[in-house]
Order: structure tokens, then sequence, then C-alpha cells
């Protein structure tokens, strides 16, 4: 038994030591469980986003005029007593004698099952094929789990459609500020002398100025007869024309490091090429802890687009992002009355935190062999 | 000592420059001069067309010239304190930004200092007392404050204080002190109302800076030099505080002049949630309508102020570690 343990233990041994770098880093990310559980769910969030007409039950721009602001609707599992097959109660709608407001109650009578893969409103899908199966929903009645807006629009269906804007502008505009900074870092740590000094200089200039009012101050030259596609492209520019300073640090960092290694300089001495050098030899180096830099630098674009849409200088509806759709709870009255409109906030919360905890994860992982 | 103050303060000129040419290119952005936007405007409303005052207006900011002269009038009419014309307020820039720059500096202000000051406290006692109860508390308070943008954190505060006491705060004075020429109870009434916005404005960066300190205090903790010292018998508050805390304080104190732009940002978007006289509503306002000379000037203000800040945080850093003076 004693030999067998000792086999075991050396077996474990010699696998770390064959193990590749990116395994090695796996290892280390696992243990982080945090991390594990925000991967996850940021997986989750961009399934859903990806395929949002198929996991919307409605179309989000509907209108069900009949249930303006109706709360959202609860999933019953229980039927006198017994588990049933999920399903919603109808609405009965009173109106507020002083008020004349609509006051939506339960109508136990109404009973209305929930169904997977179920027949809907029809959508082309990524507007291309034409069909109407969805994900889940009501077969007969209505299914607003998340509430209804001023215009009867189903604020579930809609907080999935903004989920495909809110976590792509984040991607696209993280990738142009990645490229900006990997040219612009990598440009200022390899040559150093006065282009470092003058891009450093640049980076502090460029941080020193606040963020918000910049953004939006570029947000509003965006013409206002651009088309959706355009104006997100436009505020995916924007955000990163600003966030690329953070990454030409890191990489800045990273290349003045490298640059002294002996395989560095080596590979220099064996008359590489510098473009040899640096795709070849250097970025390699920092793959890993450039994709932590990224993934920490998300957050804060998603929370940009979020913020710009929401004062109104950003992405503007009919274009549906959590942005635009929080602009509907901007009056705190009507946030008292129907809560279920900040139901998009919980989202943009959820997605920057899990962001948030992957990055850390991937930071700590990105150098395995440190101990 | 000297030197470095000189030094960074002469550093800080081609940057007061650069943010005057940055905010000359944000009023230049948008299709069409400035005029154009105003006589579209007035067409709208059906008033009269007054040529002669358009004539004195182009005349006045050489709006027919070419970009770069037009620059130097711009610049040369900033350095004497004419910021360009308002055709929204139809009143000149410097009279409007006034006061709400005022306000938006004093919160910042306080709002930094909010950061700074729990900011170290928490982060102490995170790092010393790490993996405790209230270590964890913070950290997920941390966490959640990272995650939340200041508007949307403004709103739900905003929202939970109308819900369950049904009042609702915003604004900086009530209502009968709002116009109400300065004294002793519009002072106290202000007190009442600008914890709210400083709180919402601060906790972010507070958040990142807690981060910063727990993590450089876990790391100094566990240097062989402490172990020794604890070895030896000193008592462990006294030596956290007389040694690892001051080095570990020190990338702390160099990211908290770099709080400044944030917290900036912050003030401005939170004062438009929370209905402050700070500069956020009358910047989205003007930016919507397209008045750049006030949008432009209100960035450049803005940018400015950080600079200052900045400038001042780094000579504080200097002061509190010698290695910079001598760098």
């Amino acid at each position: 038994m004693a030999i067998n343990e000792r086999v075991t233990k050396r077996t474990k041994v010699e696998e770390i030591y064959l193990a590749s770098e990116w395994k090695l880093m796996w290892w280390r990310f696992k243990k982080n469980k945090l991390a594990i559980v925000g991967l996850v769910v940021l997986f989750v969030l961009y399934v859903l986003g990806i395929f949002c007409e198929f996991f919307a039950p409605y179309n989000p721009e509907k209108i069900y005029s009949a249930y303006v602001y109706a709360p959202p609707q609860k999933v019953h599992f229980f039927k006198d007593g017994k588990l049933t097959r999920p399903f919603v109660y109808g609405f009965k709608i009173e109106r507020d004698p002083q008020t004349l407001r609509r006051i939506y109650k339960e109508d136990p009578s109404k009973v209305y099952p929930i169904k997977f893969f179920v027949r809907g409103d029809e959508y082309k899908f990524w507007g291309m094929w034409k069909t109407n199966l969805h994900f889940f929903g009501v077969e007969r009645g209505t299914m607003f789990l998340l509430g209804t807006d001023r215009m009867g629009r189903d604020v579930l269906s809609r907080v999935l459609y903004g989920a495909r804007i809110s976590t792509t502008i984040g991607l696209v505009g993280v990738f142009l500020s990645m490229m900006l900074g990997i040219l612009i870092g990598g440009v200022s740590g390899y040559y150093g002398g006065w282009v470092d000094n003058f891009v450093q200089r640049s980076i502090e200039f460029i941080r020193s100025i606040p963020t918000i009012p910049l953004w939006m101050a570029l947000a509003a030259a965006l013409p206002r007869y651009w088309s959706q596609v355009k104006v997100y492209f436009g505020i995916t520019v924007i955000l990163s024309l600003v966030g690329w300073t953070g990454l030409a640090r890191v990489v800045r960092s990273k290349f003045l490091a490298l640059k002294e290694e002996d395989y560095v300089v080596a590979a220099r001495l064996a008359g590489a090429s510098e473009f040899r050098v640096i795709f070849k030899h250097m970025l390699p180096a920092l793959t890993s802890h450039l994709i932590a830099s990224v993934t920490l630098a998300i957050p804060g674009m998603i929370l940009g687009e979020t913020g710009l849409s929401f004062l109104g200088l950003g992405l503007r509806s009919p274009a549906i992002s959590w942005g635009v759709l929080l602009q509907e709870a901007q009056n705190i009255r009507t946030v008292a009355l129907y809560p279920w409109l900040l139901s998009p906030a919980f989202f943009v919360i959820v997605t920057v935190l899990c962001f948030s905890f992957v990055g850390d994860g991937l930071r700590d992982a990105a150098d395995p062999y440190k101990t | 000592m000297l030197t470095y103050l000189l030094r960074r303060l002469l550093f800080a000129i081609p940057l007061l420059f650069l943010i005057a040419v940055v905010s000359f290119i944000i009023i230049e952005l948008p299709p069409g001069d400035y005029l154009t936007v105003y006589v579209m405007n007035l067409k709208q409303s059906g008033e009269a067309i007054d040529e002669a005052a358009l004539q004195v207006l182009r005349t006045r900011y050489g709006l027919d010239k070419p970009l770069l002269l037009r620059f130097f009038i711009w610049f040369r009419g900033v350095l004497k304190g004419d910021f360009g014309y308002s055709f929204m307020w139809e009143k000149p820039v410097s009279q409007l930004i006034g006061p709400r720059l005022w306000y938006t500096v004093l919160i910042s202000v306080l709002a930094t200092a909010f950061a700074w000051v729990f900011g170290f406290l928490i982060g102490v006692y995170s790092g010393i007392h790490q993996y405790s109860i209230g270590d964890y508390a913070f950290t997920v308070l941390g966490y959640i404050g990272l995650a939340t943008p200041n508007f949307l954190l403004a709103l739900i505060l905003l929202w939970a204080v109308y819900v369950t006491f049904g009042v609702s705060l915003g604004g900086l004075f009530s209502p009968e002190y709002a116009n109400a020429p300065w004294s002793w109870a519009k002072f106290v009434d202000l007190l009442k109302h600008i914890w709210l916005p400083v709180i919402v404005i601060g906790t972010g960066s507070m958040a990142g800076l807690i981060r910063i300190l727990r993590a450089n205090l876990l790391d100094e903790i566990e240097k062989p030099y402490v172990i020794a010292a604890k070895a030896r018998g000193l008592p462990s508050k006294e030596l956290y505080w007389k040694y690892p805390l001051r080095v570990a304080v020190i990338p702390f104190a160099s990211t908290a002049g770099w709080v400044l732009p944030e917290i900036v940002s912050g003030a401005v978007v939170t004062g438009i949630v929370l209905n402050l006289p700070t500069v956020g509503v009358i910047l989205v306002d003007a930016l919507k309508s397209q008045d750049m000379y006030l949008a432009g000037s209100l960035v450049m203000f803005l940018s400015i102020f950080t600079i200052i800040g900045t400038v001042i945080s780094d000579i504080l850093l200097a002061w509190l570690d010698p290695r910079i003076r001598f760098e």
C-alpha cells in the first residue's frame, strides 16, 4: 500500500512538471470558486443574449395595451397543495377609485401553464430564418415574469434583447482598446527613450480627464440621423478611445521587463527581426496577463454604455440595451410605483460582478509558475 | 522638495493647454458651426432672426475664420474669462457655470475625503483581520460597490428611502432654502442633504482603495521582518501601525490621486439623478441641444479641476515618500 501511495504521488508530481502553461493556469483558476461561478453565469448570460429571440417569450416591441404597467406574474408550482407543472395566474384588473390607476390582482380562476418550446410571436432568427418557436411561454393568456412597462411591453423580453447589445458592446470596445493598447504600449515599452516618454505623458493626460464628461461630449457629437448599428459602433469607438490607456500601461510594463529577458536578448542577437522578436517571442509571454487585464476592462465599457444610454446620449430607442431600458426608471415616483422597471439594473450589476470575479481569478492564475 | 514642487507645477502647464485644445475640439465636433444650430432653433420656434446680432457673434468668435485662427480667438477669450456664449440660456457661459462649478468641486472634494478616510480605515481593518467576518462583509460590499455605477446606486438609494420613509431625497437644499441667501440655517440644511451624494460618489472609489491597501498590507505582513519583530515580542497592534502599514500605504496614496477623475465623473452623473445644482444637469442639456460653448467649457473646467487635484495629491505623495522627490 505504501508503494502504491508513493507511485500515485510521483505521477502527480510528474503531471505537474509535464503540464503546459495553460493547463497550470486552468488548475489554478479552478481553485477560485467565485471565478468559476462568474464564468458560468457569464456563459449563460451570453447564450441568452446571443439567442435572445428564442429565449424571450415575446417580441420586445409587442404592445399589450390592456396590460400597461402590469406587475410581475409569480410562477406557481403548487395547485391545491399538490405539485403540478409550473403555471401563472391571470390578472383581475380593478381601478383605484381615487387615482384611477389600474390595480392588478391574481385571478385564481385563470390558470396558464408554462410550457417549453411553445409557438408564439413570429420573429426572424438572427434576421435570417423565420420561425415562431420560443424556449418557454404560455399558450393561452399572458406571462410577464418581470412585468410590463408604460406601453405594456414585456420587460423580461426586453431585458433579454438588451443583453445582446449591452454584453457585446463591452467585447467589441475592449477588442479595439486591446489593439490600441498593444500597439501603443508595445511601441512605448519596446523602444523606450523619448517615444516612451511621449506615450507615457499622453496616457497621463488622457487619464486625468474625467471619463464620463468626455464620453458624454464625444457621444453627443454622433449625428442624430445615424442608424442604430452606426451609433452602436460609434459608441464602442468612443469607449475604447478613452479606455485603451489602462491596457497600454500593462503591455508597456511587461514589455520593459521582457526586453531584458535572456531568451529575448538571445533572439535579437541571433538576428531575428523586430517583428519576429515582438510577435513570436514577447507577445506569447504576456498573453495570459493580457487576457486578465482585458477581462477586467470589460465592465468599465459595459457601465459606460449603460450610463451614456441612461442619460440619453448613447443608444436611443428603438435600440434596446440595458441603459435604454433604465431610462424608463429615471423618475423616482415611477420607480416607487413600478419597481420592476429597475430589473435591468440587477442584470448590469450581476454582469459586471461576474466579470470582476473572472478577471480577478485570471489575474491570479496568469502567472502559474509563481508560487 | 522645492525642485520637485517646481517641476510638478511646470509640468501641469502644458497639460492645461492640452485641455484647452481638447475642449476646443469638443466645441467644434458637431457638424456645422455654432450659429447654424442657433438659427435652426430660432426658426423652429418661429422667432425672428436678428441678422445684426448674428453678425456680432460671428465676428466676436471668428466663426467665419479658419480653424486655427478660431482656436486662438477662443483661447484668447478664455484667458480673459470669456468662454463663449450659450444659446440655450442666451447668456455668456461665464455667468452660468460659477455656483454650479463650486458645488461640483465641493461635492467632489468631500467625496474624495470620504473615499480616502474610509478606504484607509476599512483597508487597514481588512488587512489586519484577514478572513474575519468583517473582512468578508467589506469585501462583498466592495465588490458590489465596484460593480454598481454611481447613477444606479443613487437611483436605488432614492427609491429605497422613498419607499420606506415616503420622503424624496435629492437636491442639495429643501425648497424653502433653495433660493434663500446664505445663513446658518441654510448651511445646516446643506449638511442634511449633502451626505447622500458624497456617499454615493465616494463608494465606488473607496472600494478600489480598500482592495489596494488590503492586498499590499497582506503582502507586507507576511515578510520576514514583521515575523521577526513579532517573534521578539512586539505587540501586534503597535507593530502593524509602525512598520508594514507605512510601506503598504504608499501604493494606496499614489492611486488615491487617480481617484479624482473617477469622482468628478461620478459627481456629474449622480448630480443628474439626484437633481443637484452641480454641472451634471446643464452639461447633459447643453450636449443634447448642442450648446457647445457651454458643454466645452464645462468639460474644460472639470478637467482643470482634476489636474489641480492630481497635482496636489502628487505633492502630498512626495512629502510622504522621499523616494519620489529624488527620482
